[in-house]
């Protein structure tokens, strides 16, 4: 399955949904979708991720640049995941250290920055 | 012998081809639902490593990957042509080194990253550049497929060209009797899960 992306406006934040496989094929997708948000000024991004199938360092390289780009404007990159083959990916790499992850949208974007 | 072998050419949209092989062929072998998963996200880790080294240094050349099945393990081989031990960013100790380190985030352990290896720090890719094509250091890869693998050996291809990523997992018992033919295991098995009925 390929990568399904749509964003929304909720407040001050920008959701964006991703669906299917962010992979070394898909991810650059992801990207330009992450710098074209931050070009047009939205710094703080919740990404729910519980549509993802399938995650590889490729998707997780993307998610880092999106982090480093909103960091550079003091905004902020929340995750959403719930999938444990999928939260696996950021326990093994330590990158759960870096990315707050949450259980829900609504949570994400309850919490204070 | 190898149970599947697969040639492909260095493009990224072949990486998922070769991850739903390395699915359909551990899953014909019995392999748990879990490792599976495993293996197909290692297996996609080593074969998109090995596209960026051909792409890099020997575009023609193709990625080999072998996957044999064996009673008590399932084995990964995958081989590129680059430079031995290109994209092979160990950290300290032949370890692999820390994520968030790596991506050189504020907020990082600094002790982490202190303990890193020259090699890492100067492996391409940690400069800054968000735009840059690469867009993860060459060690995450890596730094997944050893999270995930039973056993990982890394080293130079035969002919001394190339780096071979081989990763094996642990799955499991062998048929308690390997004497019994397949008939008679098959009711065996069966009579076990009739018990297992009766039992419940």
């Amino acid at each position: 399955m390929d990568l399904s992306l749509t964003t929304r406006q909720e407040g001050t934040h920008t959701v964006v949904v991703v669906g299917g496989e962010i992979d070394v094929y898909t991810a650059p997708k992801l990207r330009e979708q992450l710098i074209d948000l931050v070009s047009a000024g939205s710094y703080h991004l919740v990404v729910d991720m519980e549509g993802v199938e399938f995650l590889d360092s490729t998707g997780l390289g993307v998610l880092v640049g999106g982090l480093k780009r909103v960091r550079a404007h003091e905004g902020s990159l929340h995750l959403v995941c719930t999938q444990e083959r999928i939260l696996k990916i950021f326990r093994i790499t330590g990158l759960t250290k870096v990315f707050p992850i949450h259980s829900s949208v609504e949570e994400a974007l309850a919490a204070r920055d | 012998m190898p149970t599947v072998e697969l040639h492909f050419a260095a493009l990224p949209g072949h990486v998922r081809t070769a991850r739903m092989i390395a699915t359909a062929v551990s899953r014909r072998a019995g392999v748990p639902a879990g490792a599976v998963d495993e293996i197909k996200l290692a297996v996609g880790e080593a074969c998109a490593r090995a596209v960026r080294v051909n792409r890099r240094s020997n575009p023609e050349a193709l990625v080999h990957v072998a996957l044999t099945d064996a009673p008590e393990t399932f084995t990964v081989v995958v081989s590129d042509s680059g430079a031995p031990g290109d994209e092979v960013a160990p950290g300290p100790d032949g370890g692999l080194i820390s994520a968030p380190a790596l991506l050189d985030l504020g907020g990082a352990d600094l002790g982490g990253a202190a303990a890193l290896g020259s090699a890492a720090l100067t492996a391409p890719g940690l400069d800054g550049d968000p735009d840059a094509d690469q867009p993860f250091p060459p060690g995450l890869g890596l730094a997944l497929i050893e999270g995930l693998v039973d056993e990982v050996a890394v080293r130079r291809g035969t002919d001394g060209t190339g780096t071979v990523v081989e990763m094996t997992w642990h799955t499991g018992e062998p048929p308690a009797d390997s004497d019994l033919d397949s008939a008679a295991y098959a009711a065996l098995a069966a009579e076990i899960a009739g018990s297992a009925r009766r039992e419940a």
